[in-house]
């Protein structure tokens, strides 16, 4: 499938990224801007399959780290972008041939589609999560054995740093110490790749998985049903197809705190008229766990996400509130997200969840 | 004794009140020159008291003017655009995703200078004053008078913007100046666009801030006036004619407090049924829950302060239709309700009032829970049509009041408005049902009773402050803002306070938002 990256295709996009971000991954109405920029002066950027990339290819994926809270005041996401990919490639040495999306989750899935405009190149039509988590390390290109490093990151002065480290949790740990001096938000660019190991490493055809989703969402409104749309839509997909609507609610109860500069919490739903929550959901940014009556009914590195009743419209952890009215809705992912080096590194017992992971299709 | 006043899209409605007792009320149509509907109602209320002018200490303004204003794209000024933030915001340039027409007629001119703050209130850059100058030389050569002003961070510190203005006010001295740290929260674009929104009105306020000024000196009230914002509280002549944008959605908003006050609870729902619709919200506290979800106003993004308000299709208006009924028992009679209206048509499209059209209003006629009209033209009407949709209607309000609640608690509702008559009874959900007297004017009484508020929403260092000593003082600076404001200083009361951690940060940085009001001094 060829996309035609349209202004109503980065609608749906990121509609259909805000689902698999399962809560995190920032407002992706600032990215779909960036991309709208960035169409409108530029033109649309050619997608290309996974499978079509030449083994050379020169990938850089880009991303933009830090705090949701800062993107939307600060707006990042101007001439650090290409500055980021710019210092990496002057590094490397390799001139990029596309750019590679990392995570497909709130502002972070639409960032290529600008660079790519902006560069002239091709996005890839892949990334290395099908989802969004809060790490750098938590991505199928580490668990495949990819280096992150070299990796840079720039802010809006021009400034940027080229990264070495031993490994990718401790590439993570060093940027975000970073961030904070550089401004709160970065752009970031990291794991460097070729088309060989992308191909051997990557989750092909995640973009246009979250425009499908996407476009699903908006017929199904059209019609009257958004969530038959939205569910009939995953079942005809080869890995998403384990999917269901693990719980219909109201926020009744929602407890945050701050630990090593996450967002961690727990939203309690209950049933309309019920007396007491049935339903809990973990989250440390994104959505990680779903128990209903006390047993799990998906966990990460399947999909949690939680969408307002109305109109199917994905919510972000950080705009939750008591009171909501929401459907909860629950996904399986690709089997190269539940190996077990996978899980490894981004399962339950990476996020402090003292329990093994479980598809979704044998708790449902 | 003070008067309120909503001016609203049909009716302009008048309440005299003395201390919590309602004195007269009015309810006159909205005229096209808002003044002369505003002298007419409260000449009304004055004349039906028997009081002079003298006794009245204040009048306060509930209008949906500039709401109006805006999505009908009237009277709109293009706005000279300074958006302080460079060498970081140049991603997102001001007015990108606004509707191409009002982009056309209010995008001026846009200049991005540098400056700015961080998170933590260190600078992104230096305000940049000679591009500042520039941009302001250019605004008054252009003939641009609205002047919008927003720069990063503002919330966490407004000097950038406050330097830009001195030096836009010293070369320009006709420019209208709004600042986005005195109108809205964190979140850039939205707080951009409320700004220039704002900018965009502010001739039209000064003019409609007059036509109230005319009104009152009119009637010969010589006391100050108030004008009800969004979030129940009120602000001044002189901030409304600065700040008009901050009077959007304050209609539901004044409906709700105004029900609250009626019937002297803080936490219930609030169901207003009007002649199209039912308005249903949640007072929590005595003021209507907010909605989290980002809202559009003619077709701009806006972070404003709205209540969470749940509307469903079911009014005095609407349309009664029999409907077969299932399958397997044929016999059964069912109905449906709504969601269609005759609205404004009721009085000659309802049966009791000669028309052909079967509304609820002639339901509860026929069931005996209101009289108006001729009910002889109800004779032939079946008990059990009557019935069922007496029971339709109790379904389709028992439904919203559960989407509404937050708890699984029955509630007191409220209900107010015209509608309020199709409710015979308790409601499943209830705990028990308060039909307030007066409640057919509870806009206009929401308007009278509003109180004056302050609000903060910066970001705070818990590890510089700690938590107690940063909550402490964003408690401070809300209170002072509402004393500021006109708040009786003994009055005041925290009446919101939300933290929220920014993720991916260490650092202990968190973003507090914090509410105090109070009540009016000296009144």
């Amino acid at each position: 499938m060829t996309i035609d990256l349209s202004i109503p295709a980065l609608h749906d996009i990121a509609r259909g990224a805000a689902f698999l971000g399962t809560g995190g991954g920032g407002d992706p109405y600032i990215g779909r801007l960036l991309a709208q920029h960035a169409l409108a002066k530029y033109g649309a950027p050619p997608v290309v399959a996974l499978q079509d990339l030449p083994d050379d290819a020169n990938l850089y994926t880009i991303a933009i780290m830090g705090a949701p809270t800062v993107m939307v005041e600060k707006l990042v996401g101007g001439d650090e972008v290409g500055l980021a990919v710019k210092a990496l490639e002057q590094h490397t040495g390799r001139p990029a041939t596309a750019i590679l999306p990392v995570e497909m989750g709130g502002i972070n899935s639409l960032l290529p589609v600008k660079l790519a405009a902006e560069r002239g190149l091709p996005v890839v039509d892949a990334d290395g999560m099908g989802r969004a988590f809060p790490e750098l390390q938590m991505v199928t290109f580490n668990v495949m054995g990819i280096p992150a490093t070299p990796m840079a990151l720039a802010n809006e002065h021009g400034e940027y740093n080229v990264i070495s480290a031993r490994d990718a949790k401790s590439a993570e740990d060093m940027a975000r110490l970073m961030v904070i001096h550089m401004g709160g938000g970065v752009a970031l660019s990291c794991y460097p790749m070729s088309g060989a190991e992308a191909k051997r490493a990557a989750i092909p055809g995640t973009l246009s998985l979250a425009l499908g989703i996407g476009q699903a969402i908006a017929a199904g409104r059209r019609a009257g049903d958004p969530f038959e749309a939205l569910l009939g839509y995953l079942r005809g997909t080869d890995y998403y197809r384990h999917c269901a609507v693990l719980f219909d609610g109201k926020i009744v109860d929602l407890v945050r705190e701050t630990t090593r500069g996450f967002s961690i919490g727990r939203c309690s739903i209950a049933a309309d008229g019920a007396a007491t929550a049935d339903m809990e959901i973990l989250f440390q940014n994104e959505n990680l766990v779903a128990r209903r009556g006390g047993r799990t009914v998906a966990i990460v590195p399947d999909l949690v996400t939680m969408l307002d009743r109305e109109t199917a419209e994905p919510i972000t952890t950080e705009s939750l509130k008591y009171g909501q009215r929401v459907r909860v809705i629950g996904a399986s992912v690709p089997p190269i997200m539940r190996s077990p080096a996978a899980l490894a590194c981004f399962g339950p017992r990476s996020f402090g969840i003292e329990e093994d992971f479980q598809p979704i299709e044998d708790l449902i | 004794m003070r008067i309120g006043v909503d001016v609203g899209g049909t009716n302009t409605d008048a309440v005299l009140m003395d201390g919590r007792r309602v004195v007269a009320t009015y309810k006159s149509p909205t005229t096209a020159d808002v003044g002369s509907g505003i002298v007419a109602a409260i000449r009304a209320v004055l004349d039906a008291s028997g009081l002079g002018p003298e006794s009245i200490k204040a009048v306060m303004i509930g209008t949906t003017h500039f709401t109006n204003a805006f999505v009908e794209r009237k009277r709109l000024l293009p706005v000279g655009i300074i958006r302080i933030a460079l060498p970081a915001g140049k991603g997102l340039p001001p007015l990108m995703d606004w509707p191409e027409d009002l982009k056309a007629g209010v995008g001026g001119d846009v200049a991005l200078v540098g400056g700015g703050r961080e998170f933590d209130g260190r600078p992104i850059a230096p305000l940049d004053e000679a591009a500042v100058a520039e941009a302001a030389r250019r605004f008054r050569a252009k003939g641009l008078t609205a002047v919008a002003i927003s720069s990063i961070f503002a919330p966490v510190n407004p000097d950038m913007e406050e330097r830009a203005a001195a030096i836009v006010r010293e070369l320009h001295p006709d420019a209208l100046i709004t600042l986005s740290g005195s109108i809205g929260r964190i979140g850039m674009l939205e707080r951009e666009n409320a700004t220039i929104m704002n900018a965009s009105l502010a001739e039209m306020a000064r003019h409609v801030v007059a036509s109230f000024h005319a009104a009152l000196a009119e009637l010969k009230l010589d006391c100050p006036f108030f004008v009800s914002q969004n979030d129940g509280t009120l602000m001044n002549a002189e901030t409304v004619a600065r700040f008009p944008v901050l009077t959007f959605a304050s209609g539901p908003t004044n409906s709700m407090r105004g029900a609250a006050y009626l019937s002297g609870l803080t936490d219930a729902l609030v169901i207003d049924i009007g002649g199209t619709t039912s308005d249903v919200g949640m007072l929590v506290k005595g003021f209507p829950r907010e909605s989290s979800v980002a809202v559009d106003i003619g077709g701009v993004r806006t972070n404003f302060r709205m209540p969470d308000i749940l509307s469903i299709g079911l009014g005095g208006g609407s349309r009664v239709r029999p409907v077969e009924g299932p399958a397997e028992n044929p016999g059964e009679v069912s109905v449906r309700v709504g969601p269609d209206s005759v609205g404004y048509r009721l009085p000659q499209e309802a049966r009791v009032f000669g028309g052909e059209v079967l509304t609820t209003s002639d339901i509860a006629v026929a069931a005996g829970l209101a009289s108006m009209g001729d009910p002889s033209r109800l004779a032939g009407l079946d008990r059990g049509l009557v019935a069922s949709a007496l029971a339709e209607i109790r379904r389709l309000l028992s439904g919203a009041i559960d989407r509404m609640k937050t708890s699984a608690t029955d509630l007191p509702v409220v209900l107010v408005g015209g509608g309020a008559i199709l409710v015979d009874g308790t409601l499943p959900g209830a705990a028990r049902i308060v039909r307030p007297e007066n409640g057919g004017v509870a806009n206009a009484i929401g308007a009278a009773i509003a109180q004056i508020g302050g609000e903060v929403d910066r970001v705070y260092s818990y590890q510089e402050l700690g938590r107690e000593a940063a909550i402490a003082k964003a408690k401070e600076e809300a209170a002072a803002i509402a004393v500021r404001a006109g708040a009786d200083p003994g009055s005041i009361d925290i009446r919101d306070l939300e933290e929220v951690p920014l993720a991916y940060l260490p650092g202990g940085a968190v973003r507090i938002r914090a509410k105090a009001v109070g009540d009016m001094a000296g009144i």
